[in-house]
């Protein structure tokens, strides 16, 4: 039987070294959760909801302190009331789980999920995954297994295929799940680099099964959104990475983003770039269950400049066309006109909304930002076209934890 | 015409209320005038990160950006409406709060608007020379939020004289540009605004003292019965929070550079410290004894029938008044205040009603108090055995029946040759003036501090010590 896991909570405290006694963070909470006495402001751990209200009126920054506590053994406010100083953060049990993601890890997920208004509920029949099982204080170190070019030579992006051994240390993942990577050294400001999120590229049992592994599709960074060249700290590190150098790693994270269980789930898959990271991960998962005869469609559309640049072309071109259906849009092929994914999506139109209709479909997208608006209008547009209401059925598919995007 | 929502920010449906836009209307450009002559000098090309409130609400009251201080929008903001808020205390106990000035209680509510509005005009013209000596850009910036918002907090109180308060509000409006700090024949309402505030060691410690002095008053107001004064000064509250912050942690870093150097030339000699730059400990106790207890007269008389006629009347109550688990009437209570007798000073308890004023400064002691106990670990960290204190609060009062004696920090009463023989251990000389006024020089390259002062913990919003925090234009 599995030992009981020590549940780990961001605790919210004040530091008492800082703060001014102002009463402004007192005066904001919005349910009584701060107060004080001659000697210290605190946080009754059983009320905060980490709403942040009192974040913005503290003058000081006091209010924005955080220790990574076992709930069992909250700091209570009488301890709180008795501090100089704030405490260190604790060493925590090895068993810890904790419920909820370090602040930067939360706040590149409610980015990523911003599109559909935060992360939906997972499908019905995902299986439950394992979060924030190794943290920033304590992660996981991997070692790494392989590292292999996935785009052509002379494609103008550098996507790599790394795979991350994870030895005796517990990392279980599902596909569609995130982990956090630690970049070494500091930034220009001396502290530790925050982490990076990068999609799980292989199914649950590993990129080789029964080994303790799992892959991650990465994309050197040399240049921000906007062109101008710069060297994304975190992408630069792993592409660089030989076999055998070790990883800092934390995580896992995600609960929403994970794909169904039960037989005859339909996958609609809409995806750009390393967004095939996860849709690579469902698919081999369904692949190494073929034998089963399971059932359900997979309908895969995939975005990118030229086919050199698109990760896993090889490998996709060489499943069974029964097993999955394949839409390639390139806009960067020489002699072809522009071909987006949303075009792809209108071209087969009568397909996309009979699958979107179908209650057993669940989709997920992913990929750059910009992809959002065009992907959704597209579905729009197919729904009205064969007799179905997208403004009707959008909420209903999120709800139901059958629509789900990740965009960056 | 001005289009107001948009330039001035408000939950007081500004655009709707013609009345008071006239008012406003008229007001605004000597606002803007008193603020050219009076306003941080020459600065008017600065591009400063200021924090703006643009909305009550968490999110909307701390927008930072870069702002030229003329254009900052100040703004009109009463804290939420409470649903079925009743006055809380005196004779009024228990009836709905006033939405609008009982007439009986004009002139009094008036007197308080006017002395709390007094005070925050008079804060920006003690401060007007400061930016020219700022110590660093992260400080220069400080400054100018603390003017900013006390320029903001004057509008607060200019808009309840204008909205409630009819002719003669806007004639009580007009007057609070027209008086000026320390001036013989206008000077501000209240003494110690009326002090100098020539150095930066000076400003810290009014940041940290008197400012907090407005932590009490306000709070004090915001549990008052007339209902839009009680909102306007809960949400000025929140802005005072940054003023306590700027004097607190100033105060702490010159303590931290003094002990560092200490440490470094190993010397507690303050010839030595101050050759080298740095302000040593006696002379910061002298400057605490100072603004400690000018800050002291803010709160009035130790007996005062008019404290107990405001409190009976609804109109201003004590600190946390609905945290406070009394009778909220205070009949038959007692309060003990000082009195000289016998040549020494006794505590003798008066009816509490009209000790309200006494009341308030031992709640405000306490608070100070605690502050420079936390100051005090600065040198306990650094192995020096110094520790800062209050002074008695009967020290050096120039208010109430304590101001026909001297009484030492300790609180004996002491005669005038010997007060004379030590008032230079006490109280600032002029040379000791005279020495911080020559460390003052302005630094204003990102990330540089002078020499007299440690750089701070943390950035303003998170941003780096070192973050350009005022471009000049």
């Amino acid at each position: 039987m599995d030992a009981p896991v020590t549940e780990v909570f961001r605790q919210h405290l004040i530091d008492p070294e800082i703060c001014i006694r102002c009463n402004t963070c007192e005066e904001t909470c919005p349910i009584g959760a701060i107060s004080h006495d001659a000697r210290n402001y605190v946080v009754d751990p059983a009320k905060c909801e980490n709403c942040t209200a009192c974040i913005a009126p503290c003058p000081t920054g006091a209010i924005d302190s955080w220790r990574q506590v076992p709930r069992a053994s909250a700091y209570s406010l009488a301890e709180q009331l008795g501090w100089d100083t704030l405490p260190p953060q604790r060493e925590l049990p090895a068993a810890a789980a904790s419920s909820e993601m370090p602040p930067e890890v939360a706040r590149i997920v409610a980015d990523a999920t911003e599109g559909q208004g935060g992360a939906a509920p997972p499908p019905w029949s995902a299986a439950h995954p394992y979060v924030n099982l190794h943290s920033v204080a304590k992660p996981a170190i991997a070692t790494v297994s392989g590292n292999f070019r996935l785009t052509g030579e002379d494609a103008s992006s550098d996507v790599r295929h790394i795979v991350l051994d994870f030895g005796p240390v517990a990392f279980p993942v599902l596909e569609g799940q995130t982990i956090g990577v630690l970049p070494p050294g500091t930034d220009a400001h001396g502290r530790p680099h925050h982490p990076r999120l990068y999609s799980v590229a292989s199914p649950r049992e590993g990129e080789r099964p029964r080994y303790n592994n799992l892959a991650l599709t990465v994309k050197r960074v040399t240049e921000d959104h906007d062109g101008t060249p710069m060297r994304g700290v975190a992408s630069n590190h792993l592409c660089d990475l030989a076999k055998g150098d070790t990883v800092k790693v934390i995580g896992p994270f995600g609960t929403s983003f994970l794909m169904p269980n039960h037989p005859g789930a339909n996958l609609l898959m809409v995806c750009t770039g390393t967004g095939s990271a996860p849709m690579r991960a469902m698919t081999e998962r369904r692949r190494r269950r073929i034998a089963l005869n399971e059932g359900g469609t997979l309908m895969l559309f995939f975005g990118a400049r030229r086919e050199e640049e698109l990760p896993y072309f090889g490998p996709l071109l060489k499943l069974p066309k029964d097993f999955i259906d394949i839409n390639f849009a390139f806009s960067r092929s020489p002699g072809e006109p522009k071909r987006y994914v949303q075009d792809r999506i209108r071209e087969r139109g009568a397909d996309v909304a009979r699958l979107i209709a179908d209650p057993d479909t669940f989709v997920y997208i992913c990929g750059l930002k910009g992809m959002e608006d065009g992907v959704a209008q597209a579905f729009a547009d197919v729904c009205r076209a064969h007799g179905h209401d997208w403004e009707t059925l959008l909420p209903a598919l999120r709800q139901q934890g059958r629509y789900h995007l990740e965009t960056y | 015409m001005i289009n107001y929502d948009e330039k001035i920010p408000n939950n007081v449906g500004l655009a709707d209320n013609r009345t008071l836009q006239r008012a406003l209307e008229h007001w605004q450009p000597e606002f803007q005038s008193w603020w050219a002559d009076m306003g941080p000098e020459g600065t008017t090309n600065h591009d400063v990160y200021l924090r703006t409130a643009i909305s009550v609400d968490p999110k909307g009251w701390a927008h930072f950006d870069y702002v030229k201080m003329p254009d900052y929008r100040w703004g009109i903001f009463l804290a939420p409406a409470e649903a079925g808020r009743k006055v809380n205390f005196g004779a009024h106990k228990g009836e709905a709060a006033w939405q609008d000035v009982p007439g009986e209680y004009r002139p009094n509510l008036r007197r308080l608007i006017v002395t709390q509005g007094d005070t925050e005009p008079a804060s920006v013209e003690q401060q007007r020379h400061l930016g020219l000596t700022a110590p660093s850009l992260y400080d220069l910036r400080n400054l100018f939020q603390v003017n900013v918002e006390e320029g903001r907090h004057l509008w607060a109180m200019v808009y309840l004289l204008h909205a409630y308060f009819g002719r003669d509000g806007r004639e009580e409006a007009e007057a609070l540009l027209e008086r000026r700090s320390g001036d013989a024949d206008n000077p501000r309402i209240l003494g110690a605004f009326n002090e100098k505030t020539p150095d930066w060691l000076s400003f810290f410690m009014f940041t940290y003292f008197t400012d907090r002095d407005g932590k009490y008053q306000l709070a004090s107001l915001a549990e008052s019965g007339f209902d839009p004064l009680a909102r306007t000064c809960r949400f000025m509250l929140t802005e005072e929070a940054h003023h306590m912050f700027v004097g607190e942690s100033g105060v702490g870093r010159v303590i931290q550079r003094t002990c560092d150097a200490m440490n470094e030339l190993r010397t507690d000699d303050p010839a030595k410290l101050r050759a080298a730059g740095v302000i040593d400990l006696p002379t910061i106790q002298r400057y605490l004894n100072f603004h400690f207890s000018v800050t002291m007269d803010l709160f009035g008389a130790d007996v005062s029938s008019n404290a107990a006629t405001f409190y009976s009347t609804g109109l201003k109550g004590r600190f946390d008044e609905t945290k406070i688990g009394d009778d909220h009437l205070l009949a038959g209570a007692s309060y003990p205040v000082l009195e000289v007798r016998g040549g020494a000073l006794q505590a003798v308890e008066v009816p509490a009603l009209n000790a309200l004023n006494e009341k308030l400064r031992d709640d405000y002691i306490r608070d100070a108090a605690a502050g420079v106990e936390r100051w005090n670990r600065i040198p306990e960290k650094a192995g020096i055995p110094f520790r800062l204190r209050v002074p008695h609060k009967a020290f050096h009062r120039k208010i109430g029946p304590l101001a026909a004696v001297h009484v030492d920090p300790d609180g004996h009463v002491v005669d005038a040759a010997t007060w004379a023989k030590h008032e230079r251990e006490w109280l600032p000389s002029a040379e000791d003036r005279a020495f911080v006024a020559s460390l003052m020089g302005r630094v204003a390259e990102p990330g540089r501090f002078a020499n007299w002062i440690a750089p701070p913990a943390r950035g303003i919003n998170n941003q780096p010590v070192d973050f350009a925090y005022v471009r000049f234009g």
